[in-house]
C-alpha cells in the first residue's frame, strides 16, 4: 500500500490547504533516506525542493491556483538538466556538471506545481538495461535486492516502487522506461515520438529518444503526460499535442480490437512470462475485447536494426564530450588530440566506449550503406508492418520483457546478452509509436509487465485502454 | 561480412578520439565482432521497395524566426562548467603549428 494518494487527490488537498507541500517534500526525503540501501537515487535536491514547497504553500495561502501538479514531489532521472544538484547522466565525464538551465520537461512540471526532490540513478548516458552500467552504483530491485531493477531508468522505477515520490521521470530510447517498469512492478509510459520535448535532456539516440513518466497507476501517468506534452521551440522534433486532456477516463475494452503479437509469444518465450501474460490477455477478452493473433514478420529484426541505429546516433551525440567545454578534462594532455582522447578515455565508461566504437564503424565511409542505411531501410519495412497491423487492430499487446528481473552481475560479461533484454521494446522506438508497460502478475515473486502499443498520436486511446486493463487485472 | 582486426580496433578508437589500452583492445575486438555478427542478419533482408527512415513523424525542415531570445542566462553562466577559461573565452590546447 502506497503512502501517497493518487496524484489528483494530492493536488486537490494541497490546493485546499489540507496537505502542505513542505510536508510532502519532507515525506519524500525521509523515504529516500530510509531506502538508501537500494541505491535508486544519486543525489537529492533537498534545499531547492524545500524552498519551492514553501513558495507553493504561500501561493495556496494567498488563494492562488497553483496548477495541475500542485505540491507533488517527483524524482528525475539524472539525465535531465535540473537546478539544485549536479546533472551527471551517471557518468564520470559529467561529474560536477551544474546545469545552467533546466530541461523543458522539468520547467513544465515546475510550472504546474510539481517539486523535484532527487535525481535517479541510470546506466551511464542511459546505455543499458540494468543500471549496472552506471559509473557510480547499481540500483537494487525493490522486490529482491540481488536482482537488477532493469534499465536504463532503473533508479526512477525503483524510486516509484520504493514509494519515494508519487512519480518519476524517465527516458526511453529502446525500452528504458518500460523495461524497468516491468522489472520493478511500476507503470511506465513511452509517449509518441516528439510528443514531449527533449530539450535539456542528455541526448542518446536522437531519432528514438523520448521522455515519459513512471508511476504507480495509469491515471497518474496520464496526469503527468498532460503537463509534459506539446510543441517546444527548443526541440524542433516536437509535435502538436491533442487539444483534449491526456487525463482520460477509463475506456471500455468492449469491441476494442487487440492484436497479440505472434513474434513475441512464440515457442521461445519462457512459461514464467507466458503464463501471466496469457492470463492477462484472457481477462481482456472476458472484458469484451476482440483478441486475435497478428504477425509483424520483421519484428525479429528490430533488435539488430536498433543496435546499428542506436550506436550510430550515440557516437554522434557523445562527440560533444571533448574535455574542452564542460565535463571531465584530462589536464595531463599536452596537445589537442591527446586532450580529446585522454578526456574521453578516462571519462567514459566501457559501454559508452563500446557504442561509440560501433557507431563510428557503421557510419564510416565504405560501411555506411551496408550498416546504417540498411538498418534505416529495414526500419521503414517494420514501420509499414505496424501501419498494416493498425488497420486491423486498435492496439497491440504482448510482454514487455522476455524474462523477469535477472540477477545482478549475470549479464555484465556479455554485452550482446544484455542487449537481448530489449528485444520486445525497441520496435516501438524505431516506429515512434506510444507504448506502455503495466504490472500483470508475477513470477516467483518478481513482477511481470504487460506491454500495450498504439498507433502514433493515439496516446489518449492507449492510456484509456491501459487504465481499464489495469482495473481488470487488479 | 567484415571482421575487425586488432589493428582496425585501434584505428577505430583513434577515429572516435579514444585512447584504448591493449587489454581494452582485446576485449573490444571480441565484443564488437560478436555484435557485428549479430546485426549481420539484416544483410539478407530484401528492402528493394523501401526508402530509409530517419524521421518517424513526418516533420521536415522545421525552422524558426532568426531572432535573439532571452533564456535568462548569460554567456558567463554557460562558461561556469568550462575546464579552462581566460578572458571570458574557452582555453584549449594549441591547434596549429
Amino acid at each position: 500500500m502506497s503512502q501517497w494518494l493518487p496524484i489528483d487527490d494530492i493536488v486537490e488537498q494541497v490546493q485546499a490547504g489540507k496537505l502542505r507541500a513542505v510536508d510532502l517534500v519532507e515525506q519524500a526525503l525521509q523515504t529516500i533516506e530510509a531506502t538508501a540501501e537500494f541505491d535508486a537515487v544519486i543525489a537529492t535536491t533537498a534545499d531547492r525542493a524545500r524552498q519551492r514547497a514553501a513558495e507553493i504553500d504561500a501561493r495556496v495561502d494567498r488563494g492562488e491556483t497553483v496548477g495541475s501538479l500542485a505540491g507533488v514531489p517527483f524524482i528525475a532521472k539524472d539525465n535531465f538538466l535540473t537546478f539544485g544538484s549536479e546533472t551527471t547522466a551517471a557518468s564520470n565525464i559529467l561529474k560536477g556538471f551544474e546545469a545552467p538551465y533546466q530541461a523543458t520537461a522539468i520547467e513544465r512540471l515546475e510550472e504546474a506545481g510539481a517539486i523535484c526532490v532527487a535525481k535517479a540513478n541510470l546506466d551511464a548516458f542511459a546505455h543499458g538495461s540494468s543500471t549496472e552500467n552506471s559509473d557510480f552504483m547499481t540500483t537494487k530491485n525493490p522486490h529482491d535486492p540481488t536482482k537488477v531493477p532493469g534499465g536504463s531508468s532503473g533508479g526512477s522505477a525503483a524510486a516509484v516502487v520504493l514509494d519515494m515520490a508519487p512519480f518519476a521521470l524517465g527516458t526511453d530510447t529502446g525500452g528504458s522506461i518500460r523495461l524497468p517498469a516491468s522489472f520493478c512492478g511500476a507503470v511506465g509510459y513511452k509517449p509518441t515520438y516528439g510528443l514531449v520535448s527533449r530539450s535539456g535532456v542528455v541526448a542518446m539516440a536522437s531519432s528514438t529518444d523520448v521522455v515519459g513518466p513512471l508511476t504507480r497507476t495509469v491515471a497518474d501517468s496520464a496526469i503527468v503526460l498532460d503537463v509534459l506534452a506539446g510543441v517546444d521551440p527548443l526541440d524542433s522534433t516536437t509535435i502538436e499535442r491533442d487539444d483534449d486532456c491526456y487525463q482520460v477516463s477509463t475506456a471500455s475494452l468492449k469491441g476494442m480490437r487487440i492484436g497479440i503479437i505472434k513474434e513475441y509469444m512464440d515457442e521461445s518465450l519462457s512459461d514464467e512470462i507466458r503464463q501471466p501474460i496469457t492470463a492477462a490477455i484472457e481477462k481482456m477478452r472476458q472484458a469484451g475485447a476482440i483478441i486475435e493473433e497478428v504477425s509483424l514478420p520483421s519484428l525479429p529484426l528490430a533488435l539488430a536494426c536498433y543496435y546499428i541505429i542506436c550506436p550510430a546516433e550515440v557516437s554522434s551525440n557523445l562527440s560533444r564530450y571533448d574535455g574542452q567545454r564542460y565535463g571531465f578534462s584530462d589536464t595531463e594532455a599536452n596537445d589537442l588530440f591527446s586532450s580529446y582522447a585522454g578526456s574521453r578515455s578516462k571519462g567514459f565508461g566501457k559501454e559508452a566506449k563500446r557504442r561509440i566504437m560501433i557507431g563510428t564503424y557503421v557510419l564510416s565511409s565504405g560501411y555506411y550503406d551496408a550498416y546504417y542505411k540498411k538498418a534505416q531501410t529495414v526500419r521503414t519495412k517494420l514501420i509499414k508492418e505496424y501501419e498494416a497491423a493498425f488497420k486491423d487492430f486498435d492496439l497491440l499487446v504482448g510482454p514487455t520483457a522476455p524474462t523477469p528481473a535477472f540477477a545482478i552481475g549475470s549479464h555484465t560479461a556479455d554485452p550482446l546478452q544484455m542487449y537481448l533484454t530489449d528485444i520486445m521494446t525497441v520496435a516501438a522506438n524505431l516506429a515512434g509509436i506510444p507504448a506502455i508497460s503495466i504490472p500483470a502478475g508475477s513470477s516467483d515473486g518478481l513482477p511481470v509487465g504487460l506491454q500495450l502499443m498504439a498507433p502514433q498520436r493515439a496516446d489518449r486511446t492507449l492510456l484509456a485502454a491501459a487504465a481499464k486493463t489495469e482495473e481488470i487485472l487488479r | 561480412m567484415a571482421t575487425l582486426s586488432r589493428d582496425e580496433i585501434f584505428k577505430l578508437a583513434a577515429l572516435a578520439r579514444l585512447a584504448i589500452s591493449d587489454d581494452e583492445a582485446t576485449e573490444f575486438e571480441g565484443e564488437i565482432n560478436e555484435i557485428l555478427q549479430f546485426v549481420e542478419q539484416l544483410q539478407s533482408v530484401d528492402v528493394s521497395e523501401f526508402e530509409p527512415t530517419s524521421q518517424v513523424t513526418g516533420l521536415t525542415n522545421v525552422s524558426r524566426d532568426d531572432a535573439v531570445i532571452d533564456y535568462g542566462y548569460t554567456a558567463d553562466d554557460l562558461l561556469k562548467n568550462v575546464p579552462a577559461v581566460e578572458n571570458h573565452q574557452i582555453k584549449v590546447q594549441r591547434m596549429v603549428g
